[in-house]
């Protein structure tokens, strides 16, 4: 054998102990993603079948372009916004189908119980439907990592920005449960702080339909501007319900949790001129648009903010696996914190310790119909808010991870 | 003005709104009271047979451009011909046994109804306008009056009443009754009894298919829309007494009432109060407070 040759082979004897090597610290030689999510419940529209799309989209684009040593597979399941489904899907993938990640997780409820079991089977958890703060305060672990929003970012957000616009005398339409009173607590907080008053409350049962009786009180507040503390079709029925009692527009609506589709099924005439807070509006940029288009064209309908974190989520988890050349939860973790995020969805991201995935979030207008140029032409971009300011600082964490 | 510290104006304002919710019982729980009265099926598709007048009227009117006055007409004829197939081809086997057999269908039929919309539109909903004639409103001085609710308990209540007309003061209506009564006599005296249940079945679906209708400018039209409704619905009926006619009209309008009131004193209780009452009439009166037991 010429010496030439003993190289050429001895390179490619350690070429395929590389990657032999890669494989083997890959479990099984394939990283398995598990979309638990609501695909038939008040969730389903804005996280749902499109969540599950934008995951295999992520999968599928990794693929092509970052060429993978290891294989990716995806299993999906209905949680139907119920804890103990969830924790009992959560479990048998964990446990006997040797799933990696448990991802999406719409609804606080079904998010805390499957971190709970992400904790104890040592895998990862990670949410982009759940709005609560608690997941990354009270109940944050070194498992779980929170990517697209939360209560306290869309408070900060529509709140500060309607009271610093004058906004000043608020009231609160509130969803009776833990959700709805968190995001009227955070709400008001920020209307306080920026010099504005909270004039009163009422609470509506949840799920609820008819809000005109809560609206009336609302209206004889003689607020200017009610705060909508729900979410999904409540605050679809009370926008619609506020125009029909004339609440609107002498008095304004602030949306404190609301989705691209909750405008689309509402239209512009009852929502134009209301503020909200976004992280992902798909008309924003060039490279927005051009992935937008491509969900579009297989869900026909423009992505949430939840789904295109959740693309975007899981294409940042497989360069993790692939950077650390590893599936093993603790080596992923920290490359996925280490690694700052910049994609079309996200800018200035980054994973805190405390789980919260931070990057700037956009303070948007709905617009009036008449300026509304083409299909799904409905916000303008207000203000981006920097990641920095968009989230709960660390210095307010309740997270026991967070030394202080 | 206050009377034991509540504004007249609030009282007023959330009396009314109750009227308007209690007219949907009222014609919701009325479809209900008819067909369990005739053929002895619970119908747990009465929500979902809601839902769908909502939604015939929506794509009549996004997809053929059919009016909101023609859709009142149309829609119940559409949904109340469906009505109409289940009745022949599914409830027709069940009647000789259990209640529970009626009531195990029509909420597999409500689940199938519910999926496929669902599938279909999604979860989110359409907007269905106000019809221009009735759009705006008027400022009654406590409070201010949108037109199309009004509209929705003059409808609503022309249609109750002219069905209790219908059945306690016309022919067809005693044959309904007799068919009720003894269906093998009224069999037996050459009245088409069949044909009679078929019809029964069909206008109780139609009349939720008009409560649809009625309520697609209120509501978001959605999936889901009469899965919520449908329980308090089933309340007011077993309030009511099963199968009464005028009492479920009563008690429907009576029901809205006294959620309104809980509304002004205590807004929280307000979706539970209807089963509080239930349980209280259950303990009290076990047949309802206008069935006989």
């Amino acid at each position: 054998m010429t010496s030439t040759k003993l190289k050429m082979t001895a390179c490619a004897a350690a070429l395929a102990a590389l990657s032999f090597n890669a494989l083997a610290q890959v479990s099984g030689g394939s990283v398995k993603i598990g979309v638990l999510t609501d695909l038939s419940g008040t969730y389903s529209d804005l996280a749902g079948s499109g969540a599950v799309l934008a995951t295999q989209m992520a999968i599928d684009d990794f693929i092509a372009k970052e060429k993978p040593s290891f294989k990716i597979e995806m299993v999906s399941a209905d949680h139907q916004n119920k804890a103990d489904i969830a924790s009992n899907k959560a479990r048998e993938w964990l446990e006997r189908e040797s799933v990696d990640t448990v991802t999406e997780l719409v609804t606080t409820s079904t998010a805390l119980a499957v971190m709970k079991v992400a904790k104890e089977k040592d895998r990862i958890a990670i949410m982009n439907g759940p709005a609560s703060t608690p997941i990354t305060n009270e109940q944050c672990n070194d498992v779980s990592v929170h990517y697209t929003y939360d209560t306290y970012a869309l408070a900060n957000g529509t709140a500060k920005a309607v009271t610093q616009q004058g906004g000043k005398n608020w009231f609160f339409l509130t969803a009776d449960y833990a959700f709805g009173h968190a995001l009227e607590k955070d709400s008001s907080a920020v209307v306080t702080a920026n010099g504005g008053k909270v004039l009163g409350s009422v609470r509506h049962p949840f799920p609820g339909s008819d809000f005109s009786s809560f609206l009336l009180r609302a209206q004889a507040s003689g607020a200017q501007v009610i705060g909508l503390a729900n979410a999904g079709a409540d605050t679809t029925n009370a926008i619609k319900q506020a125009a029909e009692f004339g609440v609107t527009p002498k008095q304004s609506l602030a949306g404190l949790l609301m989705f691209i589709t909750d405008v689309h099924a509402l239209g512009l005439k009852p929502t134009q001129g209301m503020f909200l807070t976004t992280g992902f509006y798909w008309d924003r940029s060039d490279e927005t648009r051009a992935w937008s288009k491509r969900f579009y064209d297989k869900q026909k309908k423009m992505p949430t903010m939840v789904q295109a974190g959740q693309y975007s989520s899981i294409y940042h988890y497989l360069k993790a696996v692939k950077a650390a050349g590893s599936d093993d939860t603790a080596k992923v973790m920290a490359m996925m914190k280490k690694t700052p995020i910049n994609d079309f969805f996200a800018r200035n991201g980054q994973i805190r310790d405390d789980g919260r995935m931070v990057h700037d979030m956009y303070l948007v207008q709905v617009k009036k119909p008449t300026d509304s140029r083409y299909p799904w032409d409905y916000y303008t971009i207000k203000a981006t808010i920097p990641a920095a300011e968009a989230f709960q600082p660390l210095a307010l964490s309740r997270c026991p991870l967070i030394k202080k | 003005m206050e009377i034991f510290g509540i504004s007249t104006a609030l009282l007023g304002s959330q009396l009314l709104v109750g009227l308007i919710n209690g007219s949907f019982y009222a014609i919701l729980s009325l479809g209900l009271a008819i067909i369990f009265g005739l053929l002895n099926i619970i119908n747990f598709a009465h929500g979902a047979q809601y839902m769908m007048g909502a939604f015939v009227a929506w794509i009549a009117l996004t997809r053929f451009g059919i009016s909101y006055w023609a859709a009142l007409i149309v829609a119940p004829l559409i949904v109340g011909a469906v009505g109409v197939l289940i009745e022949r081809l599914m409830l027709r086997r069940l009647y000789k046994l259990d209640h529970l057999y009626g009531l195990l269908l029509t909420f597999g039929l409500a689940l199938i109804f519910e999926g496929v919309f669902r599938d279909q539109f999604g979860i989110s909903g359409e907007s269905y306008e106000v019809p221009e004639l009735l759009s705006g409103g008027v400022d009654l001085g406590f409070m201010f009056l949108p037109i199309y609710r009004g509209w929705v308990i003059i409808a609503s209540l022309t249609v109750c009443f002219g069905t209790w007309y219908m059945i306690e003061r016309t022919k067809l209506g005693a044959y309904l009754r007799a068919g009720t009564e003894n269906s093998a006599m009224v069999q037996a005296l050459g009245i088409n009894v069949p044909l009679l249940i078929t019809f029964t079945y069909g206008y109780g679906v139609a009349l939720a298919a008009f409560a649809g209708v009625l309520a697609a400018p209120i509501f978001q039209v959605n999936p889901l829309m009469g899965s919520n409704l449908i329980i308090v619905v089933f309340a007011v009926v077993v309030i009511g007494g099963m199968g009464s006619i005028m009492g479920s009209i009563l008690t429907g309008l009576g029901l809205g009432l006294i959620e309104g009131l809980t509304r002004v004193v205590y807004p929280e209780a307000s979706s539970v109060v209807v089963f509080v009452i239930m349980v209280i009439v259950l303990l009290v009166r076990p047949a309802g407070l206008f069935g006989k037991s």
